[in-house]
């Protein structure tokens, strides 16, 4: 099988999933082995782990919107401790290389668990969330290019493993974060995360989300991660994920060009868990036809 | 519950539709699933239709919609839907010939009753589904008590063996709530084991009555949920352990573990 490089690890193709969109050990419980024996995703993408254990917020956490829908989650998960005694050992059983996400709250939170997993050889990859704010600054790291190389020139230096920088589409100038992430030694980057939004209970009219505000994701915003993604890949020259509402081949085609190198999927697994496998399959049927595409 | 879960094929898979049939405001569809598992009851399904999922009112749907199995034999699954929506609005409209896409058996069943209790099930609207398949399984002779809205509805009661109704506008049956044929009941014999699926309100009186009579209940929750299978941890529902994916430790909860069964954003 051939197989392609990103950051020095070997995949076997270019679709991978994006954090938080699919828990591998949860779907082991509801699929069982036939998970492992065909896993739908090059990479596993854990979901995000910060220091100390976080409940997430109130529900409901869903609402969905036209073509998508809108999540206010809250990051729930184990905390660094959970993680490495629960979950860590189960992932590294997955059979695709594992990313993990992590987030902190200051950066010698970031710091903390970038040293923690640097020395874990399960772990292929870090990536960093940096769509929340930095409670030292009160700017979100991820939407100020100061922020983003500040946090870079600290923890840059405690790993020698891939650091990939998930930005924020909620940034005025996400070239300029990416750029800034680069110059401060990022690995790759990737993006969109979800783009902020709103819901109203049809009913009362107040807001439906338990966090009032959450994240859009689906089809919806793929116009705008394929805009953001070409962006960052002409102010960049580091490896890009690209994500945003894939649900086809052509979808992630649609982002290869525009710069990425890997394409995450997210929502659409909600929809159908196979979806990676299927996106990939015809991903690599696209990159092989002549045939005229349907336009208009 | 704590019985082993009947695990899902990896994937959406397509099933086509054999039959429609309606009962007053609520419709019946089966589908034909030759790939699937046996699934116990009290699981659900995540479905879509396979053609026209998007495009309703506010382009919706989009999101498949969680199905607790009204019934499954000969190697069919039966549904039932009432339009409430634009995913409900859109499955009501199939009919055979038309393919449903699914991904399921998912979450966990009932179990059976504990030593010396005799089930008793109770039902309303909607939520009268995951009850046919256990009476089913039951023998067929579990008593059901089922709440409806009105006649349109009650109409649901046939797909249930020798049910007692309660409307809320007494156009069937008893003219009240189905707790309180749930009353009467444990006031003549709480020797029982309650199994319940249903609006929230009645959720909670249920769980409410049984907790002060030392009944124990299995209750069948519904949560909105985007994947069914633990992936986007939007159907979390509160329990005294904190908040649990309901798709994952539920929809089938024991009552003892729940402070309330009315979750915000639950019910339609």
């Amino acid at each position: 099988m051939t197989t392609l490089d990103f950051c020095g690890i070997a995949l076997e193709h270019p679709i991978i999933n994006g954090s938080g969109t699919f828990d591998a050990i949860a779907a082991h419980r509801a699929f069982g082995d036939e998970l492992l024996e065909r896993f739908p995703f090059a990479a596993f993408v854990s979901k995000t782990v910060t220091l100390e254990p976080r409940q997430g917020n109130p529900p409901p956490r869903l609402w969905e919107v036209p073509a998508g829908m809108i999540n206010s989650i809250g990051l729930p998960n184990k905390g660094l401790e959970g993680y490495l005694a629960e979950d860590l050992p189960r992932l590294a059983q997955l059979p695709a290389p594992l990313i993990v996400n992590v987030m902190g709250f200051t950066r010698e939170q970031v710091a903390e668990l970038v040293t923690a997993f640097s020395a874990r050889e399960e772990v292929a990859a870090l990536e960093l969330n940096v769509s929340c704010p930095n409670v030292e600054t009160g700017l979100v790291m991820g939407a100020d290019p100061d922020e983003v190389a500040a946090l870079l020139e600290r923890v840059r230096p405690l790993t020698d493993k891939p650091l990939i920088v998930k930005l924020t589409p909620n940034a005025s100038d996400v070239a300029a974060v990416a750029s800034a992430a680069q110059q401060a030694g990022a690995s790759a980057l990737s993006l969109i995360n979800t783009l902020r939004g709103m819901a109203l209970d049809p009913r009362s009219g107040s807001p439906w989300l338990g966090g009032t505000t959450g994240g859009v994701s689906g089809p919806a915003v793929r116009a705008i991660a394929l805009a953001q993604v070409q962006a960052v890949s002409q102010a960049t020259n580091i490896p890009l994920i690209g994500m945003g509402g894939v649900q086809s081949g052509r979808d992630a085609l649609d982002l290869i060009r525009a710069g990425a190198d890997l394409v995450a999927v997210g929502t659409e697994s909600f929809r159908d868990p196979v979806a990676g496998s299927r996106i990939a399959a015809e991903l690599a049927a696209l990159l092989q036809t002549t045939e005229p595409v349907k336009t208009w | 519950m704590s019985g082993d879960r009947t695990q899902a094929p990896f994937g959406r898979r397509s099933a086509a539709i054999t039959a429609h049939e309606d009962h007053g405001a609520y419709v019946v569809l089966r589908c034909s699933d030759p790939a699937g598992p046996r699934p116990q009851a009290g699981q659900f399904y995540m479905l879509s239709s396979a053609t026209r999922w998007g495009g309703g009112e506010n382009e919706r749907p989009f999101l498949p919609r969680a199905f607790s199995v009204l019934r499954a034999e000969h190697r069919e699954l039966h549904f039932l839907i009432e339009d409430v929506g634009p995913g409900t609005k859109r499955l009501c409209e199939l009919r055979p010939g038309d393919d449903l896409l699914l991904v399921g058996p998912l979450g966990t069943g009932f179990v059976s009753p504990r030593e010396g209790r005799a089930p008793l099930l109770v039902g309303g609207g909607v939520g009268i589904a995951p009850l046919a398949i256990w009476q089913d399984e039951l023998g067929g002779q579990a008593p059901a008590l089922l709440g409806f809205r009105d006649a349109a509805h009650a109409a649901g009661a046939v797909l249930l063996a020798a049910p007692r109704v309660a409307t809320d506008d007494g156009s069937v049956g008893h003219h009240g709530l189905v707790t309180e044929l749930m009353t009467e009941r444990l006031d003549a014999d709480d020797h029982v084991e309650v199994y319940a699926c249903g609006p929230p309100a009645m959720l909670e009186a249920v769980r409410e009555l049984c907790a002060r009579r030392d009944v124990p209940a299995q209750l069948a929750l519904e949560s909105g949920m985007a994947c069914g299978f633990g992936a986007c941890f939007g159907c979390v529902v509160p329990t005294r352990h904190g908040l649990i994916r309901l798709c994952l430790e539920g929809p089938v909860l024991d009552a003892a573990v729940l402070e309330t069964a009315v979750v915000a954003g639950a019910g339609h």
